[in-house]
Protein backbone atom coordinates (compact mmCIF):
# COMPACT_ATOMS: atom_id res chain seq x y z
CA UNK A 1 0.00 0.00 0.00
CA UNK A 2 1.10 3.53 -0.90
CA UNK A 3 2.28 5.34 1.66
CA UNK A 4 0.89 9.01 0.66
CA UNK A 5 2.06 12.10 2.30
CA UNK A 6 -1.23 14.45 2.96
CA UNK A 7 -0.98 18.07 3.96
CA UNK A 8 -4.12 18.52 6.50
CA UNK A 9 -2.75 21.82 7.91
CA UNK A 10 -1.19 24.93 5.89
CA UNK A 11 0.63 27.48 7.74
CA UNK A 12 -2.67 29.83 7.82
CA UNK A 13 -4.88 26.84 9.61
CA UNK A 14 -2.01 26.64 12.39
CA UNK A 15 -1.63 30.19 12.81
CA UNK A 16 -4.98 30.99 13.25
CA UNK A 17 -5.65 27.93 15.44
CA UNK A 18 -2.15 29.31 17.14
CA UNK A 19 -3.72 32.61 17.69
CA UNK A 20 -7.63 30.98 18.89
CA UNK A 21 -5.37 28.62 21.46
CA UNK A 22 -3.75 31.69 23.13
CA UNK A 23 -7.07 33.94 23.22
CA UNK A 24 -8.81 31.00 24.87
CA UNK A 25 -5.80 30.84 26.91
CA UNK A 26 -6.31 34.40 28.43
CA UNK A 27 -9.60 34.41 28.37
CA UNK A 28 -9.99 31.55 30.77
CA UNK A 29 -7.05 33.01 32.65
CA UNK A 30 -8.91 36.49 32.31
CA UNK A 31 -5.43 37.63 31.62
CA UNK A 32 -1.72 36.62 31.86
CA UNK A 33 -1.13 36.89 34.78
CA UNK A 34 0.69 34.24 36.69
CA UNK A 35 0.89 32.17 33.76
CA UNK A 36 3.85 30.22 32.79
CA UNK A 37 4.11 28.01 29.70
CA UNK A 38 5.43 24.90 29.89
CA UNK A 39 6.41 23.08 26.70
CA UNK A 40 6.90 19.18 26.74
CA UNK A 41 10.27 18.08 25.39
CA UNK A 42 10.34 17.89 21.87
CA UNK A 43 7.05 18.79 20.10
CA UNK A 44 6.15 21.66 22.05
CA UNK A 45 8.98 24.11 22.22
CA UNK A 46 8.26 25.59 19.07
CA UNK A 47 4.78 26.01 19.45
CA UNK A 48 4.88 26.85 22.89
CA UNK A 49 7.18 29.82 21.47
CA UNK A 50 4.50 30.97 18.98
CA UNK A 51 1.79 30.80 21.34
CA UNK A 52 4.13 33.03 24.02
CA UNK A 53 4.63 34.94 21.05
CA UNK A 54 0.83 35.55 20.57
CA UNK A 55 0.64 36.52 24.23
CA UNK A 56 2.75 38.84 24.37
CA UNK A 57 1.41 40.48 20.73
CA UNK A 58 -2.42 40.40 22.34
CA UNK A 59 -1.48 41.42 26.17
CA UNK A 60 2.08 42.99 25.69
CA UNK A 61 3.29 40.52 28.18
CA UNK A 62 6.23 38.19 28.30
CA UNK A 63 4.69 35.11 30.19
CA UNK A 64 7.57 32.70 31.44
CA UNK A 65 8.47 29.64 29.69
CA UNK A 66 10.11 26.46 30.75
CA UNK A 67 11.15 23.15 29.17
CA UNK A 68 9.70 19.71 30.44
CA UNK A 69 11.60 16.73 29.72
CA UNK A 70 9.48 13.85 30.67
CA UNK A 71 11.46 11.13 29.24
CA UNK A 72 12.19 9.17 32.74
CA UNK A 73 8.59 9.34 33.99
CA UNK A 74 7.13 7.26 30.78
CA UNK A 75 5.48 4.52 32.05
CA UNK A 76 7.71 2.09 29.66
CA UNK A 77 10.87 3.73 29.73
CA UNK A 78 12.48 0.85 31.22
CA UNK A 79 10.64 -2.26 29.40
CA UNK A 80 12.24 -1.38 26.09
CA UNK A 81 15.87 -2.49 25.03
CA UNK A 82 16.57 1.16 23.37
CA UNK A 83 15.95 4.02 26.02
CA UNK A 84 14.66 7.34 24.18
CA UNK A 85 16.93 10.34 23.82
CA UNK A 86 16.73 12.27 26.84
CA UNK A 87 17.17 16.23 26.92
CA UNK A 88 17.22 18.35 29.66
CA UNK A 89 14.91 19.84 32.08
CA UNK A 90 14.50 23.78 32.26
CA UNK A 91 12.21 25.37 34.68
CA UNK A 92 14.38 27.98 35.98
CA UNK A 93 11.38 29.52 38.18
CA UNK A 94 9.37 28.35 40.87
CA UNK A 95 5.70 26.54 39.79
CA UNK A 96 4.18 27.44 42.99
CA UNK A 97 0.73 28.91 43.01
CA UNK A 98 0.63 29.53 39.58
CA UNK A 99 -1.48 28.68 36.46
CA UNK A 100 0.86 26.41 34.03
CA UNK A 101 -0.42 25.52 30.58
CA UNK A 102 1.14 22.59 28.87
CA UNK A 103 1.67 22.75 25.30
CA UNK A 104 2.58 19.89 23.26
CA UNK A 105 2.18 19.23 19.49
CA UNK A 106 -0.14 16.25 18.99
CA UNK A 107 -2.06 14.26 21.52
CA UNK A 108 -2.53 10.86 20.71
CA UNK A 109 -2.95 8.25 23.47
CA UNK A 110 -1.87 10.61 26.26
CA UNK A 111 0.81 8.65 27.94
CA UNK A 112 3.59 11.15 27.24
CA UNK A 113 0.87 14.10 28.31
CA UNK A 114 -0.11 11.10 31.13
CA UNK A 115 3.53 12.06 33.05
CA UNK A 116 4.12 15.72 32.57
CA UNK A 117 1.65 16.46 36.11
CA UNK A 118 4.12 14.23 37.99
CA UNK A 119 6.93 15.72 36.78
CA UNK A 120 5.64 19.09 37.56
CA UNK A 121 4.63 18.16 40.66
CA UNK A 122 8.59 17.89 41.38
CA UNK A 123 8.70 20.90 40.83
CA UNK A 124 6.33 23.16 42.87
CA UNK A 125 2.68 22.90 43.68
CA UNK A 126 0.86 24.89 40.91
CA UNK A 127 -2.52 26.35 41.66
CA UNK A 128 -3.67 24.13 38.21
CA UNK A 129 -2.38 22.89 35.15
CA UNK A 130 -3.86 23.00 31.82
CA UNK A 131 -3.46 21.66 28.84
CA UNK A 132 -2.82 23.30 25.12
CA UNK A 133 -2.16 20.96 22.03
CA UNK A 134 -2.39 21.77 18.45
CA UNK A 135 -3.85 18.86 16.95
CA UNK A 136 -5.37 16.00 18.59
CA UNK A 137 -5.78 13.12 16.87
CA UNK A 138 -7.84 10.60 18.65
CA UNK A 139 -7.38 7.09 20.05
CA UNK A 140 -6.66 7.94 24.12
CA UNK A 141 -5.47 4.90 26.10
CA UNK A 142 -5.62 6.95 29.57
CA UNK A 143 -8.16 9.34 30.36
CA UNK A 144 -6.32 12.71 29.21
CA UNK A 145 -8.12 15.43 28.16
CA UNK A 146 -6.79 18.62 26.42
CA UNK A 147 -8.39 21.95 27.26
CA UNK A 148 -7.26 23.99 24.40
CA UNK A 149 -6.55 22.36 20.97
CA UNK A 150 -6.23 23.26 17.70
CA UNK A 151 -7.78 21.12 15.80
CA UNK A 152 -8.92 17.50 15.72
CA UNK A 153 -7.60 15.52 12.74
CA UNK A 154 -9.07 11.74 12.65
CA UNK A 155 -6.64 9.53 11.62
CA UNK A 156 -5.73 5.88 11.66
CA UNK A 157 -3.88 4.32 14.39
CA UNK A 158 -0.81 2.95 12.12
CA UNK A 159 -0.72 6.91 10.32
CA UNK A 160 1.71 9.41 11.82
CA UNK A 161 1.00 12.35 12.23
CA UNK A 162 3.76 15.22 12.04
CA UNK A 163 3.79 19.36 12.88
CA UNK A 164 6.30 20.79 11.59
CA UNK A 165 6.96 24.81 11.90
CA UNK A 166 9.11 26.71 9.64
CA UNK A 167 11.38 27.47 13.23
CA UNK A 168 13.20 23.86 12.32
CA UNK A 169 13.46 24.36 8.57
CA UNK A 170 10.31 23.82 5.92
CA UNK A 171 7.00 25.70 5.76
CA UNK A 172 4.37 25.02 8.50
CA UNK A 173 2.56 22.25 7.86
CA UNK A 174 0.92 19.39 9.49
CA UNK A 175 0.76 15.87 7.74
CA UNK A 176 0.06 12.56 8.05
CA UNK A 177 2.23 9.75 6.82
CA UNK B 1 4.55 14.07 20.89
CA UNK B 2 7.39 12.57 20.45
CA UNK B 3 7.21 8.59 19.46
CA UNK B 4 10.07 6.60 21.73
CA UNK B 5 10.96 4.77 18.85
CA UNK B 6 12.69 8.36 17.28
CA UNK B 7 15.99 9.13 18.39
CA UNK B 8 16.23 5.61 20.64
CA UNK B 9 19.74 5.16 21.53
CA UNK B 10 21.00 2.19 23.38
CA UNK B 11 24.70 0.74 25.18
CA UNK B 12 23.60 -2.95 23.71
CA UNK B 13 25.86 -4.38 26.29
CA UNK B 14 24.56 -6.01 29.33
CA UNK B 15 27.03 -4.75 31.54
CA UNK B 16 29.79 -2.15 32.38
CA UNK B 17 33.35 -3.90 33.01
CA UNK B 18 35.67 -1.54 31.90
CA UNK B 19 36.62 1.70 29.68
CA UNK B 20 38.94 -1.10 27.73
CA UNK B 21 36.47 -1.62 25.01
CA UNK B 22 34.10 0.92 25.08
CA UNK B 23 33.77 3.09 21.54
CA UNK B 24 33.76 6.69 21.72
CA UNK B 25 29.81 6.72 20.81
CA UNK B 26 29.44 4.49 23.94
CA UNK B 27 31.38 6.58 25.85
CA UNK B 28 29.79 9.75 24.50
CA UNK B 29 26.37 8.32 24.97
CA UNK B 30 26.69 7.79 28.74
CA UNK B 31 28.43 11.40 29.38
CA UNK B 32 25.14 12.64 27.14
CA UNK B 33 22.86 10.92 29.18
CA UNK B 34 25.09 12.02 32.65
CA UNK B 35 24.18 15.99 31.60
CA UNK B 36 20.83 15.26 31.61
CA UNK B 37 20.96 14.20 34.67
CA UNK B 38 22.78 16.35 36.65
CA UNK B 39 19.77 18.66 36.48
CA UNK B 40 17.80 16.21 38.46
CA UNK B 41 20.29 16.87 42.12
CA UNK B 42 19.37 20.51 41.90
CA UNK B 43 15.81 19.81 42.21
CA UNK B 44 14.64 20.51 45.55
CA UNK B 45 12.71 16.94 45.34
CA UNK B 46 15.57 14.94 43.89
CA UNK B 47 13.87 11.80 42.70
CA UNK B 48 12.32 10.36 39.22
CA UNK B 49 10.35 7.50 39.01
CA UNK B 50 12.36 5.84 35.99
CA UNK B 51 13.55 2.68 38.01
CA UNK B 52 11.03 2.49 40.63
CA UNK B 53 10.71 -1.53 41.44
CA UNK B 54 13.88 -2.06 40.03
CA UNK B 55 16.81 -3.41 42.93
CA UNK B 56 20.53 -2.58 42.71
CA UNK B 57 22.88 -4.45 45.05
CA UNK B 58 26.08 -2.73 45.66
CA UNK B 59 28.36 -5.88 46.41
CA UNK B 60 31.71 -4.10 48.06
CA UNK B 61 34.58 -6.57 48.71
CA UNK B 62 36.64 -3.60 49.19
CA UNK B 63 35.93 -0.33 51.68
CA UNK B 64 34.61 2.64 50.12
CA UNK B 65 32.28 5.23 51.31
CA UNK B 66 32.65 7.66 48.06
CA UNK B 67 31.97 4.89 45.24
CA UNK B 68 29.51 3.60 47.18
CA UNK B 69 27.86 6.40 48.45
CA UNK B 70 27.44 8.22 45.11
CA UNK B 71 25.94 4.30 43.04
CA UNK B 72 23.37 4.07 46.57
CA UNK B 73 22.53 8.08 46.27
CA UNK B 74 22.22 7.50 42.28
CA UNK B 75 19.83 4.69 42.30
CA UNK B 76 17.86 5.96 44.83
CA UNK B 77 17.73 9.38 42.76
CA UNK B 78 15.96 7.25 40.31
CA UNK B 79 13.93 5.79 42.37
CA UNK B 80 15.40 1.82 42.18
CA UNK B 81 15.91 0.08 45.78
CA UNK B 82 19.51 -0.15 47.25
CA UNK B 83 20.99 -3.15 48.70
CA UNK B 84 24.51 -2.69 50.27
CA UNK B 85 26.12 -5.49 51.09
CA UNK B 86 29.92 -5.16 52.58
CA UNK B 87 31.88 -8.71 52.54
CA UNK B 88 33.18 -7.86 56.29
CA UNK B 89 29.76 -8.34 57.51
CA UNK B 90 28.82 -11.12 55.32
CA UNK B 91 28.66 -14.66 54.81
CA UNK B 92 31.80 -14.27 52.49
CA UNK B 93 33.60 -14.10 56.06
CA UNK B 94 32.28 -17.62 56.82
CA UNK B 95 34.35 -18.49 53.40
CA UNK B 96 31.75 -18.60 50.81
CA UNK B 97 33.02 -18.18 47.30
CA UNK B 98 32.42 -14.87 44.95
CA UNK B 99 30.37 -17.53 42.32
CA UNK B 100 28.18 -19.14 45.23
CA UNK B 101 27.43 -15.39 46.87
CA UNK B 102 26.93 -14.26 42.78
CA UNK B 103 24.46 -17.31 42.62
CA UNK B 104 22.67 -16.59 45.65
CA UNK B 105 21.69 -13.15 44.39
CA UNK B 106 20.89 -14.18 41.19
CA UNK B 107 18.29 -16.27 42.99
CA UNK B 108 16.83 -13.11 44.89
CA UNK B 109 16.96 -11.45 41.24
CA UNK B 110 18.00 -8.00 41.48
CA UNK B 111 18.36 -5.98 37.96
CA UNK B 112 22.22 -4.52 38.84
CA UNK B 113 24.93 -5.34 40.59
CA UNK B 114 27.62 -3.33 41.15
CA UNK B 115 30.78 -5.07 42.53
CA UNK B 116 34.03 -3.56 43.86
CA UNK B 117 36.85 -6.73 44.59
CA UNK B 118 40.51 -6.77 44.94
CA UNK B 119 40.80 -9.31 42.47
CA UNK B 120 41.37 -8.31 38.57
CA UNK B 121 38.51 -9.59 36.61
CA UNK B 122 36.57 -10.51 39.36
CA UNK B 123 33.51 -8.48 38.05
CA UNK B 124 34.16 -10.47 34.56
CA UNK B 125 33.71 -13.47 36.36
CA UNK B 126 30.26 -12.19 37.38
CA UNK B 127 29.41 -11.15 34.33
CA UNK B 128 29.48 -14.40 32.47
CA UNK B 129 27.78 -16.69 35.29
CA UNK B 130 24.48 -14.38 36.20
CA UNK B 131 22.07 -13.04 33.83
CA UNK B 132 21.89 -9.58 36.24
CA UNK B 133 23.67 -6.41 34.66
CA UNK B 134 26.77 -6.14 36.19
CA UNK B 135 28.98 -2.48 36.77
CA UNK B 136 32.56 -2.71 37.94
CA UNK B 137 33.42 -0.20 40.28
CA UNK B 138 36.73 -1.07 40.47
CA UNK B 139 38.72 -4.16 40.21
CA UNK B 140 42.06 -4.70 42.04
CA UNK B 141 44.27 -2.58 39.87
CA UNK B 142 43.01 -3.26 36.98
CA UNK B 143 40.11 -0.37 35.55
CA UNK B 144 37.28 1.91 37.54
CA UNK B 145 35.33 2.55 34.36
CA UNK B 146 32.84 4.86 36.39
CA UNK B 147 35.77 6.85 37.61
CA UNK B 148 37.05 7.29 34.21
CA UNK B 149 33.53 8.45 33.09
CA UNK B 150 32.75 10.93 35.43
CA UNK B 151 37.01 12.09 35.25
CA UNK B 152 36.12 12.64 30.95
CA UNK B 153 32.67 14.18 31.81
CA UNK B 154 34.54 16.86 33.72
CA UNK B 155 37.17 17.71 31.41
CA UNK B 156 34.18 17.85 28.72
CA UNK B 157 32.35 20.41 30.48
CA UNK B 158 35.38 22.40 31.45
CA UNK B 159 37.01 22.16 28.52
CA UNK B 160 34.15 22.05 25.70
CA UNK B 161 35.65 18.74 24.54
CA UNK B 162 38.68 15.98 25.51
CA UNK B 163 40.11 15.67 21.22
CA UNK B 164 43.80 17.21 21.42
CA UNK B 165 44.11 17.98 24.97
CA UNK B 166 47.12 17.17 26.85
CA UNK B 167 46.13 15.22 30.21
CA UNK B 168 49.12 14.51 32.89
CA UNK B 169 48.06 11.81 35.17
CA UNK B 170 50.43 12.02 38.02
CA UNK B 171 51.47 9.30 40.68
CA UNK B 172 51.56 5.73 41.33
CA UNK B 173 50.51 4.31 37.83
CA UNK B 174 51.40 0.97 38.44
CA UNK B 175 48.46 -0.06 41.13
CA UNK B 176 46.12 2.16 40.13
CA UNK B 177 43.00 1.17 38.56
CA UNK B 178 41.96 4.80 37.88
CA UNK B 179 44.66 5.42 36.12
CA UNK B 180 44.28 2.61 33.44
CA UNK B 181 40.83 3.26 32.95
CA UNK B 182 41.32 6.93 32.24
CA UNK B 183 44.33 5.60 30.18
CA UNK B 184 42.18 3.52 27.75
CA UNK B 185 38.99 6.43 27.82
CA UNK B 186 40.81 9.49 27.42
CA UNK B 187 42.96 7.88 24.18
CA UNK B 188 39.73 6.54 22.32
CA UNK B 189 38.47 10.29 22.71
CA UNK B 190 41.58 11.29 21.01
CA UNK B 191 43.33 13.00 24.46
CA UNK B 192 47.46 13.06 24.50
CA UNK B 193 48.43 11.22 27.87
CA UNK B 194 51.30 11.72 29.49
CA UNK B 195 51.66 9.14 32.71
CA UNK B 196 54.23 10.58 35.84
CA UNK B 197 55.92 9.21 38.64
CA UNK B 198 58.18 7.27 40.31
CA UNK B 199 59.90 5.47 37.29
CA UNK B 200 59.30 2.01 39.42
CA UNK B 201 55.82 2.33 39.91
CA UNK B 202 55.29 2.72 35.95
CA UNK B 203 54.49 -0.30 34.19
CA UNK B 204 56.90 -1.32 31.95
CA UNK B 205 55.67 -0.93 28.21
CA UNK B 206 53.17 1.01 29.36
CA UNK B 207 53.62 3.17 26.17
CA UNK B 208 51.94 0.42 23.78
CA UNK B 209 48.78 1.94 25.45
CA UNK B 210 48.86 5.08 23.31
CA UNK B 211 50.96 7.21 26.57
CA UNK B 212 53.71 8.74 27.11
CA UNK B 213 56.18 8.93 29.71
CA UNK B 214 57.48 11.49 32.13
CA UNK B 215 59.53 10.85 35.43
CA UNK B 216 60.38 14.38 35.47
CA UNK B 217 57.50 15.92 37.13
CA UNK B 218 58.06 19.98 35.83
CA UNK B 219 58.80 18.43 31.90
CA UNK B 220 55.63 16.58 32.63
CA UNK B 221 53.25 18.80 33.68
CA UNK B 222 54.65 21.64 31.70
CA UNK B 223 51.74 22.57 28.92
CA UNK B 224 49.49 20.59 30.01
CA UNK B 225 45.47 21.11 30.11
CA UNK B 226 44.75 19.07 32.66
CA UNK B 227 46.71 17.55 35.54
CA UNK B 228 45.05 14.32 37.45
CA UNK B 229 47.01 13.55 40.50
CA UNK B 230 46.63 10.23 42.07
CA UNK B 231 46.56 9.44 45.82
CA UNK B 232 49.94 7.97 46.73
CA UNK B 233 48.61 4.69 48.27
CA UNK B 234 50.44 4.25 51.46
CA UNK B 235 48.20 1.66 52.90
CA UNK B 236 49.44 -0.56 49.41
CA UNK B 237 52.80 -0.87 49.71
CA UNK B 238 54.18 0.47 52.45
CA UNK B 239 57.85 1.71 51.97
CA UNK B 240 58.93 -0.19 49.45
CA UNK B 241 59.25 1.99 47.36
CA UNK B 242 60.32 5.31 48.74
CA UNK B 243 61.82 5.64 52.19
CA UNK B 244 59.23 8.10 53.19
CA UNK B 245 56.41 10.20 52.33
CA UNK B 246 58.19 13.73 52.20
CA UNK B 247 60.74 12.43 49.41
CA UNK B 248 58.09 11.58 47.50
CA UNK B 249 56.39 14.94 47.86
CA UNK B 250 59.06 16.84 47.11
CA UNK B 251 59.10 15.21 43.86
CA UNK B 252 55.86 14.51 42.74
CA UNK B 253 53.59 16.70 44.71
CA UNK B 254 51.59 19.28 42.93
CA UNK B 255 52.65 22.95 44.29
CA UNK B 256 51.05 26.20 43.16
CA UNK B 257 54.72 26.76 41.45
CA UNK B 258 54.21 23.44 39.84
CA UNK B 259 50.79 24.04 38.40
CA UNK B 260 52.15 27.46 37.32
CA UNK B 261 54.04 25.38 34.36
CA UNK B 262 50.75 23.95 33.08
CA UNK B 263 48.86 26.06 31.15
CA UNK B 264 46.76 29.06 32.43
CA UNK B 265 43.36 27.25 32.32
CA UNK B 266 44.59 24.22 33.13
CA UNK B 267 42.32 22.10 35.48
CA UNK B 268 43.44 20.01 38.52
CA UNK B 269 41.85 16.75 39.28
CA UNK B 270 41.54 13.97 41.83
CA UNK B 271 40.05 11.12 42.30
CA UNK B 272 39.99 11.13 45.78
CA UNK B 273 40.05 11.00 49.15
CA UNK B 274 43.03 13.74 48.82
CA UNK B 275 46.41 13.68 51.42
CA UNK B 276 47.15 17.22 51.37
CA UNK B 277 50.01 17.80 51.38
CA UNK B 278 51.23 14.47 49.92
CA UNK B 279 50.29 14.42 46.17
CA UNK B 280 48.85 17.69 46.59
CA UNK B 281 49.41 21.45 47.92
CA UNK B 282 46.20 22.54 50.36
CA UNK B 283 45.70 25.43 48.30
CA UNK B 284 46.09 23.73 44.93
CA UNK B 285 43.23 21.12 45.96
CA UNK B 286 40.84 23.83 47.32
CA UNK B 287 42.13 26.14 44.27
CA UNK B 288 40.60 27.95 41.66
CA UNK B 289 41.70 25.46 39.19
CA UNK B 290 40.62 22.86 41.13
CA UNK B 291 37.50 20.62 40.13
CA UNK B 292 37.52 17.77 42.38
CA UNK B 293 34.52 19.03 43.67
CA UNK B 294 32.82 18.93 40.30
CA UNK B 295 33.80 15.22 40.06
CA UNK B 296 32.54 14.03 43.03
CA UNK B 297 28.66 15.30 41.54
CA UNK B 298 29.61 14.07 38.13
CA UNK B 299 29.76 11.00 39.44
CA UNK B 300 26.51 10.82 40.60
CA UNK B 301 25.43 11.98 37.37
CA UNK B 302 27.29 9.41 35.71
CA UNK B 303 26.24 6.52 37.79
CA UNK B 304 22.88 7.33 37.24
CA UNK B 305 22.96 7.50 33.67
CA UNK B 306 24.50 3.92 33.25
CA UNK B 307 22.05 2.17 35.86
CA UNK B 308 19.40 4.14 33.57
CA UNK B 309 21.22 3.06 30.19
CA UNK B 310 22.04 -0.42 31.50
CA UNK B 311 18.54 -1.26 33.34
CA UNK B 312 15.67 -3.21 31.84
CA UNK B 313 17.57 -3.29 28.76
CA UNK B 314 17.56 -7.71 27.53
CA UNK B 315 14.24 -7.61 26.09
Amino acid sequence: MENKKRIVMDADRIDRSISRIAYEMLEDNKGAEDMIVIAIRTGGILLARRIREKISHIEGVEVPLGILDITLYRDDVIMRGKKPKMGETDIPFSLDDKRVILVDDVIFTGRTIRAAPDALMDFGRPRLIRLAVLVDRGHRELPIQPDYVGEKLPSAFWEEVSVNLSESGGSDEVLIL
Amino acid sequence: MTPASDNAITLTRKDLLGLKDLSRDEINLVLDTAESFKEISTRTIKKVPTLRGTTVINLFYEASTRTRTSFEIAAKRLSADTVNISASTSSVVKGETLVDTAKTLEAMNPDIIVIRHSCAGAPHILARLVSQSIINAGDGFHEHPTQALLDLLTIRQRKGGIEGLKVVIVGDIQHSRVARSNVYGMTTMGARVTLCGPAILIPRSVEQMGVTVETDMKKAVRGADVVMMLRMQFERQRSIVFPSIREYSQLFCLTGDTLELAKKDAIVMHPGPINRGTEIAPEVADGPRSVILDQVSNGVAVRMALLYLLAGGRQ
